[in-house]
């Protein structure tokens, strides 16, 4: 029978089946401070080992300060949690790339740039995003911290098979249009959990055409349609992104991975669960208006009412997060203005995402009303971005140039924001307070949240483009 | 907890409705409550920004049904879909089990949060649409009816209704039996060494 991707590396991993589950093999683990130091306790209280430290890397993300390098900025327990993943790589043999380190990142943007997330793998890591390395076809899923402590001691996991579904995008992306604005029609599409229970395949023309910087912003929002895990198949694009780095495979041992990566697609014939077609014509550069990440419109569409959704749940929802976000049916969003600009994330915190942004702030000036912030994703990035001078035409224009880390997206540091500030964040999740309790945060690209930046409102990007 | 070895059987209990569906773990538990080292103490944060007025956690909101004083006590959860969404913060699971839930009845659960549930031996219950209406209506006219749910027999009752729920034969067993899940894999080390042993040099 004609084989899916997932069903290749799924194969691929299965050390024992145990009923319904199967136990499989987790390639790289990608541990950081919030989610880890509970498991690394479990495992010390029964006096267990973590089995295979060099499959394992932790980095310091989530809780740390992005305007300062002291691991007590804050406060001081954010501290303990960081001192703990330091003491615990210590103890157990495991590489840390701690705060200031040239190699310290947000976790999803550390790993793949340094080659540490190959085709095939599997990948886990006590964060939701996870999805982010599907990019790479790797099956790539986020677990709780009690798998977390699984993966450390035993290097598995026991796993049921998810549904599959395939999501394809066809025809060129439109001028103006990012790989964030597919993943949000998508969702948009399918809904919040509209992925509940699958893993997704992203195949067609618009998918392939993507970088893999490109892909990762795709494959991360995954969770974002309640998917398990986001695939898209490996192919020269990839290849060509991992040749060289750090982690990556070399002389022959590089070309016999290539051979076996080559094999990672999904064949004719294959069946899915489930297919949803999408048409990359039809994609305008998106906001979200409500308080969840389906609830996503083009820029040029009107904000809708709670009447336009015949399902009485979606209706809810609808009235519910219309009253949050302070916005009435009809509402265009050109004239909503925002008083924050995000930009940075696992989602959108990388080199390319940082061009684009500063493709739009070089013609412009933050307006005074707006404070806008600039996040790089790794000390990588950061270093990139300054070699290209990209920090000085933030600065330039008015944007606070960053440390790396996850800042803003999730305000488990010194970035938050307070009720009624309106934030156009190029971050994953727009939940009710996700950014500051009674917070507002707008999903979008790069490129809209620096136009956001100089206008002080949801302005089309296709407008800026020469 | 995912070494916990006592097992869930049946629980009775009254419940609290939070009729609302996508409720994800920011909102179970905010980012701000994350800065811990241990799995205990989250209780007291649950539904932090819904259950109080104040930063503060000393002014609550006497609107939100987990405070109003007919669902005190109440350790079973009554929601809608895809409860759990977003984030993969075990910490959802730890602050409910110690607020004081033993079990949660939804429509539907996101897949991780749910896993979360099953290793902290807090079952989670999934019912038609149709089944959580009946139930919200009984909790709505009645705030101390008492809801049994039986995980071997997998139903839920109250009054003359009984429902019945699905629930993986693996899920089962784990809650049942509270089993030690590293413990029982560790038992596979051989398997797991020899399944190494094959993998080519650059993987």
């Amino acid at each position: 029978m004609a084989k899916t991707l997932y069903d290749k590396v799924w194969q691929a991993h299965i050390i024992d089946q145990l009923g319904e589950d199967s136990l499989i093999y987790i390639d790289r683990h990608l541990i950081h401070e919030v989610t880890s130091p509970q498991a690394f306790a479990g495992l010390n209280e029964k006096g267990r080992k973590v089995r295979c430290p060099e499959r394992t890397v932790g980095t310091m993300d989530h809780s740390i300060s992005t305007r300062s390098l002291a691991i007590d900025a804050c406060g001081p327990q954010n501290a303990l949690q960081l001192h703990t993943l330091a003491n615990n790589c210590e103890q157990h043999g495991i590489q840390l790339f701690p705060v200031g380190h040239q190699k310290q990142g947000i976790v999803h943007v550390m790993g793949p740039e340094l080659g540490l997330i190959q085709p095939g793998m599997t990948v886990v890591c006590g964060d939701s995003h996870t999805a982010t390395h599907g990019a790479f076809g790797a099956l790539a899923f986020g677990i709780g911290t009690s798998q977390v402590e699984h993966v450390l001691a035993t290097q598995t996991l026991k796993q049921s098979r998810a549904k599959s579904m395939l999501i394809k995008v066809n025809g060129a992306l439109p001028v103006g249009i990012t790989a964030k604005d597919i993943i949000l029609a998508i969702i948009g599409r399918i809904g919040h959990a509209g992925a509940t229970g699958h893993v997704i395949e992203y195949a067609g023309e618009a998918i392939s055409g993507l970088t893999m910087e490109e892909r990762m912003t795709v494959c991360n929002m995954s969770i974002e349609a309640g998917a398990k895990a986001g695939l898209i198949a490996p192919d020269d694009t990839t290849f060509e992104y991992l040749k060289g780095r750090e982690y990556a495979p070399k002389d022959q041992n590089w070309e016999d991975a290539v051979a076996y990566w080559k094999t990672l697609y999904t064949e004719e014939g294959a069946s899915f669960d489930t297919v949803v077609e999408l048409e990359a014509a039809d994609i305008a550069p998106q906001v979200t208006w409500g308080t969840n990440p389906g609830q996503v419109i083009g820029v040029d569409t009107p904000v809708p009412s709670p009447d336009d959704f015949s399902d009485p749940i979606e209706k809810e929802s609808a009235k519910k997060a219309l009253g949050y976000m302070g916005l009435s049916a009809g509402d265009k969003l050109a004239d909503v203005a925002v008083n924050h600009v995000f930009i940075g994330s696992c989602t959108n915190g990388r080199i390319e995402d940082l061009r684009a942004a500063a493709h739009i702030a070089k013609n412009g000036k933050v307006v005074d009303s707006v404070t806008a912030i600039v996040v790089p994703g790794s000390g990588h990035v950061k270093k990139q971005a300054e070699a290209e001078g990209l920090d000085k035409i933030f600065t330039d224009a008015g944007f606070e140039w960053r440390l790396p880390g996850c800042s803003m997206c999730l305000g488990m540091n010194d970035d938050k924001l307070v009720a009624g500030d309106r934030c156009a964040s190029t971050s994953n999740r727009n939940f009710e307070g996700r950014q500051g309790r009674g917070a507002r945060t707008h999903l979008v690209s790069p490129a809209m949240a620096a136009a956001a930046a100089i206008t002080g409102r949801f302005a089309d990007v296709r407008d800026f483009q020469e | 907890m995912s070494d916990s070895t006592q097992g869930f059987t049946a629980h009775t209990g009254s419940a609290v409705p939070l009729d609302q569906a996508n409720v994800d773990t920011d909102q179970i538990i905010p980012k701000q409550f994350l800065t811990g080292v241990t799995r205990a103490g989250y209780g007291k944060h649950l539904f932090h920004d819904w259950r109080y007025l104040d930063l503060e956690e000393k002014v609550p909101n006497p609107e939100f049904s987990l405070n109003k004083p007919e669902f005190a006590g109440a350790s079973i959860l009554l929601t809608r879909e895809n409860f759990g969404c977003g984030s993969s913060r075990e910490h959802a699971p730890w602050s409910l089990n110690d607020f004081g839930f033993r079990t949660i009845i939804a429509t539907s659960y996101a897949d991780i949060f749910y896993g979360n549930c099953i290793n902290n031996q807090l079952l989670p219950v999934a019912l038609a649409s149709s089944e959580m209406d009946a139930l919200f209506a009984a909790v709505e006219a009645n705030p101390s009816l008492e809801i049994t749910v039986n995980l071997p027999a997998q139903t839920v009752s109250f009054g003359e209704t009984s429902f019945s729920f699905d629930i993986a034969d693996h899920h089962k067993t784990n809650l049942l039996k509270g089993l030690d899940a590293i413990g029982q894999t560790l038992e596979l080390t051989d398997k797991i060494s020899a399944y190494e042993a094959k993998q080519p040099a650059w993987a």
